[in-house]
């Protein structure tokens, strides 16, 4: 299986979202822009670890995906009301 | 060598949704059409590739039997899942929220039903 081809390509899908993350003309827009790009760094991980038959990493990408989970939260507050 | 089939497609589907996420984030006009590619674009993909890793470490598990890596591989692949699944629809509502309240209005749109509610509901 082509497990290193599936991480370049979703490697490439990572580098075109961080061109939104830098021009999106309002902060929300750079929001959208970073919570796509943690899915995406999540997928893969899990990907890599197929990949290398180690399961470090899928556990790298759990603990990933709930930090962002709370990162995108707290920024969402921040957008939402000017302030914690 | 079904199986194998089964990941390939898994792979393309997968792949093929996730580019269209990165597309969608530059052609749709403003934030909450850009969510709607951004996060359920990347849902449905991380599906499908995260659902091939499990398929192909479940065929190793059975080759190997009981006690190879490929069974701590298969479970934690689906709690990365289950985490996915739970987290990204979640976020996804809270930054259209908060765009909403920080003032972002729709490009192109001509009625506004939420906007006119909280008025309502004001006045």
């Amino acid at each position: 299986m082509p497990w290193l081809a599936v991480v370049i390509v979703l490697s490439i899908c990572i580098g075109v979202i961080l061109i939104r993350l830098f021009i999106g003309p309002t902060s929300p827009d750079r929001l959208v822009g970073l919570d796509t790009l943690n899915t995406l760094v999540i997928s893969s991980m899990v990907v890599l670890g197929i990949a290398f038959k180690s399961a470090i990493y899928i556990d790298v990408a759990i603990v990933y995906a709930l930090l962002s989970f709370v990162t995108t939260l707290f920024i969402a507050k921040y957008i939402e009301k000017g302030n914690f | 060598m079904f199986w194998d089939i089964v990941t390939w497609i898994f792979i393309v589907v997968g792949l093929f949704f996730n580019i269209l996420a990165a597309v969608g984030l530059h052609r749709f006009p403003d934030v909450y059409t850009r969510l709607h590619a951004g996060t359920k674009c990347t849902t449905f993909g991380s599906i499908f590739l995260i659902g091939a890793v499990v398929i192909q470490s479940i065929v190793a598990w059975t080759g190997e039997g009981a006690a190879s890596i490929q069974s701590t591989l298969t479970i934690h692949a689906l709690i990365a899942l289950l985490a996915i699944l739970l987290t990204n629809p979640t976020s996804a509502h809270a930054i259209g929220r908060a765009a909403h309240r920080s003032g972002v209005k729709p490009a192109q749109a001509v009625v506004d039903d939420l906007e006119e509610a909280q008025k309502d509901e004001s006045a």
